[in-house]
């Protein structure tokens, strides 16, 4: 199976063959590194921007201006904050003009702590993405969805957000992406650039085929009816694997992967709760005016009378950044055992 | 009788087509001052005093809607070079008065924050210098298609202190990728009330672009003559060789900053306008004649275009959520 490097190098070499993408650009983007995730290796149109992520976002604004399709890298999402303003440009141009300018673009930047990162390589992106209207905010927790998510942003005309969860990128997924070889060892072959000199190396690209996880679309990944867990990314996986242990319990967790944070599924959202009555949202952003915090105000709103319990949110601690020693970033980042925790609490509640 | 060396050698024609452009220019942007006064609308920011730079740059683009053609990346003083393409006035009131035909926003944004896909003119921005690095992505693609289409941006002196003015630099001039662009800076001395020598410790702007190996220049922009010779050497220039060019061109501020500082005339800085209507009369280009009733043509057009927009409708409530996302696919997530 692909990891999530692969799957988004594969999807990119879909949409350089297929939908026209004609520039993948960031900082080490391009050839000889491919990426500092080596998910730009070997692909036909990559090149390497200047150090600047303003230059990045503001060409990739004009590129989409001009009527082509790009991918534009933010090296880690902790140094996208000095592009904030552009952004919010990209997300408002189309509104901005009434309709007339349109930006086909893609911005796909690691997010999210979980590699020892400390504070510049921990931040998440997912709550303030949120806040930038006029765009489309994904984010996978898992290869295939990476494909398909990657793919739904790069065929849209409108400015899309792919955030990649860093600590998942080496993470192999379930399913195979379509037209990946069976055994990994021949995908490696084929897509990874050597170690030494890659200077003649061409990536082998499987032949593959189109798939897309279309936005708003969320998936059930354990099904449940005593309470529903949403999270998305990294988390979603923690969040499967509570499940399956208190599944030995008696538990029954439903779990729910977001996949898309704006816009977002609302029906499935509603759908579960209603059956279960308890929700718990798992997001590892800062946890003041975090993302979670609209949707749980959501719930309350309108699905009060379902509930049995009041809705939580666990979050990030809203401390000013992510620690390097682990007893550092382990407190301030959610963990396997506050998920637990706040399950049984939260099921535990009567009204 | 002047000599035609006197005009730079341009013709004649050509010389009295930028002087009506001028005065249509000055005139609308009165206009549009004369609505804010009547409460007629929020704002006004224009650029009555960069006519002679704005005419020459709106007439020598190669004008059209796609990459094969020159792309304009404008700021908010751009009304000039817009009229000189062929905007209407009523067109532009349409924007002062935030009308629902205002063809550039819908009566969504101030006044010349001008949208003209049809013309290559990128949407204009309140946000200061945000044009540059995005003017760099029209070049980009522009060069990759070959056409010897190019990219202009303008902006004003105090603005080139963010770092997207450096961003655009390094990005149209990297050894062996440059970007077809004509980088421009329209240096009014002034940033609202702070004055040039408050903000810049360089010689001249142009020379930032030097230190990047662009060909700079400064120009006096308040001669629609040395404009026009020096925009279109320099976009010869870019149109051969791919590589940027710089200008930094000195302009006047005629009416303060914005409405929020009155939008007074002010006594002491060159009126471009009638500097130029001064020498063509005097070299019996145009007669005092022809002057005053081109100035009584647009005043009128001016009156009417604003009646006619006070008569159009205005946007509808409900109509706030209409192109969020192309196709104005749903994006209020009390319906998703
Ligand atoms: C990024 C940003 N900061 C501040 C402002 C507020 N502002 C509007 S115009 C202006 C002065 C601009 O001066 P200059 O760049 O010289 O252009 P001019 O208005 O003189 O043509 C300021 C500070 C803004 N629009 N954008």
């Amino acid at each position: 199976m692909a990891n999530m490097a692969q799957s988004i190098r594969m999807a990119l070499h879909y949409a350089e063959t297929n939908y026209e993408l004609k520039d993948i650009f960031g900082q080490d983007v391009g050839m000889p590194l491919g990426g500092v995730f080596t998910a730009t290796q070997g692909l036909k149109t990559t090149w390497n921007s200047t150090l600047d992520e303003r230059g990045i976002i503001g060409m990739a604004m004009g590129i989409a201006m001009a009527g082509d399709r790009c991918v534009a890298e933010i090296q880690f999402a902790d140094y996208i904050f000095n592009t904030i303003d552009l952004l919010k440009i990209a997300g408002n141009t189309l509104w901005c003009t009434n309709g007339q300018y349109n930006l086909p673009m893609t911005v796909m930047t690691p997010v999210g702590a979980g590699i020892r990162g400390s504070v510049y390589h921990s931040h998440s992106f997912d709550a303030w993405a949120s806040r930038l209207a006029g765009w489309k905010v994904v984010m996978p927790s898992n290869p295939l969805d990476a494909y398909g998510l990657l793919l739904s942003c790069i065929k849209d005309p409108n400015p899309c957000m792919f955030l990649k969860p860093k600590a998942l990128m080496r993470v192999r997924g379930e399913e195979l992406i379509p037209g990946e070889p069976q055994d990994e060892k021949d995908l490696k072959n084929m897509i990874d650039a050597p170690i030494g000199d890659r200077s003649k190396w061409k990536a082998q690209w499987p032949k593959l085929e189109e798939y897309l996880v279309p936005f708003g679309k969320a998936k059930i990944t354990r099904t449940g009816e005593q309470i529903t867990v949403i999270s998305y990314g990294r988390h979603l996986l923690l969040c499967n694997e509570v499940a399956d242990q208190l599944k030995q319990e008696g538990y029954s967790v439903e779990v729910i992967d977001l996949r898309s944070i704006y816009p977002y599924d609302w029906q499935a959202i509603k759908a579960s709760v209603e059956k279960t009555g308890r929700v718990l949202f798992v997001n590892e952003d800062t946890e003041v005016t975090n993302f979670a915090e609209h949707l749980s105000y959501r719930v309350t709103t309108e699905l009060f009378y379902h509930l049995m319990a009041a809705p939580r949110v666990l979050a990030g601690k809203n401390v000013p950044g992510i620690g390097l020693h682990p007893n550092l970033e382990d407190s301030s980042v959610p963990q396997k055992h506050e998920i637990e925790s706040l399950i049984r609490q939260i099921c535990a509640e009567v009204p | 009788m002047a000599s035609k060396q006197q005009f730079g050698g341009l013709d004649k024609k050509l010389l009295i087509q930028m002087y009506e452009h001028m005065v249509k220019s000055r005139v609308l942007e009165e206009r549009l001052i004369k609505i804010y006064r009547a409460g007629e609308s929020y704002f006004w920011i224009g650029g009555p005093g960069e006519e002679a730079w704005g005419v020459p740059l709106g007439m020598l683009g190669k004008k059209g809607q796609g990459p094969a053609y020159d792309f304009y990346h404008l700021h908010y003083r751009c009304t000039p070079t817009l009229i000189a393409m062929g905007l209407s006035m009523l067109d532009s009131v349409r924007l002062m008065m935030n009308r629902a035909t205002d063809p550039s926003t819908g009566g969504r944004n101030f006044s010349n924050h001008y949208v003209i896909p049809k013309w290559n003119i990128a949407p204009v921005t309140s946000p200061l210098e945000v044009q540059y690095p995005i003017a760099c992505g029209t070049a980009h693609v522009q060069k990759r298609l070959g056409k010897k289409s190019l990219t202009v941006v303008t902006g004003g002196d105090a603005g080139t202190a963010e770092g997207d003015f450096a961003s655009s630099l390094i990005l149209a001039s990297r050894k062996g990728q440059e970007l077809p662009m004509l980088i421009t800076v329209q240096n009014n001395k002034w940033g609202i009330s702070t004055s040039y020598e408050g903000q810049h410790g360089e010689t001249t702007i142009a020379d930032r672009a030097k230190a990047f190996n662009i060909r700079a220049q400064v120009i006096n922009g308040n001669d629609p003559v040395e404009s026009y010779l020096a925009i279109e050497e320099s976009m010869e220039y870019i149109r051969k060789t791919g590589k940027p060019a710089f200008i930094e061109a000195h302009v006047s501020r005629l009416y303060g900053h914005s409405s929020a500082s009155g939008a007074n005339p002010v006594q002491n800085e060159v009126d471009p306008v009638k500097e130029f209507e001064k020498k063509l009369l005097k070299a019996e280009i145009i007669k005092p004649k022809d002057v005053k009733e081109l100035w009584e043509k647009f005043e009128a057009e001016g009156v009417k275009a604003a009646e006619q927009a006070r008569s159009e409708p205005v946007p509808t409530a409900d109509s706030v959520w209409d192109h969020t996302y192309v196709g104005s696919e749903n994006a209020d997530w009390r319906n998703f």
